[in-house]
């Protein structure tokens, strides 16, 4: 799906299948919504070939998601451009929440999921410790910039500098945008902390406040000059060398 | 002045015009220790909203701050605190922490709560932010969080907020 998937279960009794399912249903996810496949369901109704009201009950319940969330963050989020849709900015989270729901419903309570850069923890790691998260330098792709120690909750990234710092819409009115390179949130699962990363960070500098504002999440924003500028609560997962 | 804006409609209109106001008056004060420790032409801009911008654009995000390094920055190593300024809604004064030439810690010291309408505004939107420079970090991980190439659609997305947010 063009993107790293990892998942690791601590559990011994952890067999083979569970593997291939939470995998298959990655695949599953990427056939349906993937803007790169010709012939995904999305991609059919942006093409007229499908209308909404006759698209599969996953596709449905996205598009509810995303004007959910379109009206939770002020119109700050939205998949609708130039009359197509594109729901990738949602899609991740909800993904990594669902598969995370079939790890439980197969029994395991110690685990994680990392599907492109966003995570659900759950439990305990192999050292009966909370999961260690690194959050990864902006600038450098091989550098933590901080560790954060976190259970039973999910932690999303996001940013531009993986694509390159500021080419994103160099011309117009995205100048604010250019200010923070790196938005990670920290909330009760990794579909609230994706969503709400995403449109956060399309505020701009002001996005941190607006995670503030949440309750139940913290951030941590990185701006362009290497400045860090966190929420009120964030400290407590911080783990100090 | 400070008592026009009693009454506020929208929260989050409000709270990203205190936050940018904020800020500002951050910046600004960045800018004013700048200009104190260092008069430069680039100092003499305090006021001008460029001003700010070109003193944080001195702090290096890829330098590796060390003992070696101390006073390489553009600031001197202590703790500032700025003046109250008055913005509309009351007074803000900010401390600033510099070790290393660096501006390590940005904290507010004063914010409006004699009057009840600032304390209603600001229970709301007061930003109890800090700031930091990055710094790398060595401790044992299991996993990282970072934005990847799959960022595509949220680039997308992002402009069509960015659309949505210039009305």
């Amino acid at each position: 799906m063009g993107m790293p998937i990892i998942l690791e279960i601590i559990e011994p009794c952890v067999t083979g299948a569970i593997f291939d399912e939470v995998y298959d249903y990655f695949g599953y996810v990427d056939r349906k919504f993937s803007t790169y496949k010709e012939d995904s369901e999305i991609n059919r109704i942006n093409k007229g070939e499908l209308s909404l009201a006759d698209s599969s009950e996953d596709m449905q319940g996205i598009f509810r998601l995303a004007e959910e969330t379109r009206l939770n963050t002020n119109g700050f989020f939205e998949i609708r451009r130039d009359h197509r849709f594109d729901p990738s900015g949602i899609v991740k989270g909800w993904a990594i929440y669902n598969a995370a729901r079939r790890i439980e419903e197969a029994g395991f309570k110690n685990y994680y999921i990392y599907a492109g850069g966003d995570i659900q923890v759950s439990g305990k790691n192999e050292k009966g410790e909370d999961w260690r998260i690194g959050i990864q330098n902006p600038f450098d792709q091989a550098e933590i910039i901080k560790v954060l120690s976190l259970h039973d909750c999910g932690i999303a990234t996001s940013g531009t500098y993986a694509r390159g710092q500021h080419i994103y819409n160099p011309k117009k009115q995205g100048e604010h945008v250019n200010e923070i390179v790196s938005l990670t949130v920290v909330g009760p699962n990794v579909y609230e902390a994706d969503r709400f990363a995403t449109a956060a960070f399309a505020m701009g500098s002001a996005g941190i406040q607006f995670i503030e504002e949440l309750q139940g999440f913290e951030g941590y924003m990185i701006d362009q000059h290497g400045m860090a500028t966190y929420t009120s609560g964030f400290e407590r997962y911080v783990v100090h060398a | 002045m400070s008592n026009k804006r009693s009454r506020q409609p929208s929260g989050f209109v409000q709270s990203i015009k205190k936050f940018f106001l904020s800020a500002f008056v951050v910046l600004t004060f960045v800018a004013y220790i700048l200009h104190v420790r260092r008069p430069s032409p680039a100092a003499a801009s305090t006021g001008n909203p460029s001003g700010p911008t070109q003193a944080m654009d001195t702090v290096d995000p890829n330098a590796n701050p060390g003992p070696s390094q101390a006073q390489s920055g553009p600031y001197k190593n202590g703790t500032y605190t700025g003046p109250a300024v008055d913005v509309f809604y009351g007074l803000v004064q900010v401390q600033a922490v510099i070790q290393n030439g660096k501006i390590v810690n940005v904290q507010f010291l004063q914010y409006p709560n004699d009057r009840r309408t600032s304390v209603e505004i600001n229970t709301q939107v007061m930003p109890w932010l800090t700031q930091e420079a990055i710094q790398a970090q060595s401790a044992n991980i299991d996993i990282i969080t970072g934005a990847t190439l799959t960022s595509e659609g949220f680039a997308n997305s992002l402009q069509a907020a960015l659309q949505s947010a210039k009305n």
